[in-house]
């Protein structure tokens, strides 16, 4: 009986935790308003494409940072005032830089990025190609060293 | 051998080289990477001039500052808050520097409250010039602060210099910071 009643109450507690972390994690995540179904479009799209700058492989929208939760209220506040997709990816990478963005600028620095695979191939196979056409080239005797295996050939050489 | 022939082999040993050349280089270049912390972050606002913001004074609610008390520099601007360990671990090196007659402008950032950013200053020791009050978090914002303690290195024409992240402590100031400091000292006498 008595371990029945201790098993009841770890249960009761095990829910109550779960609970309460349920509830943490919802506190977390304000719920904001929208005028416009575009405005929560554009607010969900933005907060998927920002990258948390605490937490390096979140974005913005996953992450429990404090530091995600007022940038998710900044991207909310310049959603509603009616700025751009632009204006507003551009006032983050103003402050915490290209990092914060998922999706990187092509530049002098991110040129590598893009064209590195593609710089690999066409050397790869500039080489491949450079060396077999090398190849074939000596499998082809000379008119003085096809007179030379006449003369091996002949039966009374040897 | 002919000349012609020693010349040739001399190019394919050029040739030959150049895969080695290219590895060595890679080595070098992925080396560099191994020692990088990948949680450090560059500031964008180096070089910058400091960005504009207002901010209320941490134990005068009623004195207004602005970005002007960080144009006085050669300065150091800390940001900190009560509820984080690292700051207490570099506290009091930053009363040394304090001590050092290095200005160095505070910025308690969302902290639990007033009262217990006061009370701290009171029991550890205030090394900071100005004490700017910022419990949102939105002057932090305008620099882009990502975790406290931060500390930026701000020069006599208001421009931000460097940006440290994580406890500014007697080795990393030694190694490092100092230079930077005394660099734009030198830079500000001339």
């Amino acid at each position: 009986m008595r371990t029945l009643t201790s098993t009841v109450i770890s249960a009761l507690a095990l829910v109550a935790t779960l609970f309460s972390l349920y509830a943490v994690g919802q506190a977390s995540i304000r719920e904001h308003a929208f005028e416009t179904e575009a405005q929560r479009e554009l607010y969900q799209t933005l907060i998927q494409e920002l990258r948390c700058p605490k937490c390096q492989n979140q974005n913005i929208a996953d992450s429990n940072a404090p530091l995600s939760a007022d940038m998710r209220d900044r991207t909310y506040t310049m959603v509603m005032e009616g700025k751009s997709r632009k204006q507003i990816i551009d006032y983050m990478v103003a402050r915490y830089g290209n990092f914060v963005h998922y999706r990187p600028p092509f530049n002098w620095y991110t040129s590598i990025l893009w064209w590195g695979p593609l710089l690999i191939i066409v050397v790869g196979v500039g080489v491949a190609w450079a060396m077999s056409r090398k190849r074939k080239q000596p499998l082809a005797l000379s008119e003085e060293e096809q007179e030379r295996l006449k003369q091996l050939r002949k039966p009374d050489h040897d | 051998m002919s000349a012609q022939e020693t010349q040739g082999s001399n190019k394919k040993w050029i040739v030959l080289f150049v895969p080695l050349v290219l590895f060595i280089v890679l080595v070098v270049f992925l080396l560099k990477g191994l020692g990088k912390d990948p949680t450090h972050l560059e500031s964008v606002l180096i070089d910058k001039p400091v960005p504009e913001f207002t901010a209320q004074d941490l134990f005068d609610p009623t004195q207004q500052h602005s970005e002007q008390v960080l144009k006085k520099g050669p300065l150091l601007f800390n940001v900190w808050a009560t509820w984080c360990p690292t700051c207490r671990a570099e506290h009091e090196f930053l009363n040394e520097l304090a001590a050092q007659g290095i200005p160095i402008v505070g910025l308690n950032y969302k902290d639990d409250s007033r009262g217990k950013a006061m009370d701290w200053l009171n029991t550890l020791g205030d090394p900071y010039t100005v004490n700017l009050y910022d419990p949102e978090g939105k002057v932090a914002f305008e620099f882009g602060v990502y975790g406290a303690p931060e500390t930026y290195f701000i020069d006599a024409e208001g421009r931000v210099r460097y940006r440290h992240v994580g406890d500014v402590n007697p080795r990393n100031w030694e190694n490092q910071l100092k230079g930077i400091y005394q660099q734009m000292v030198k830079e500000a006498k001339q």
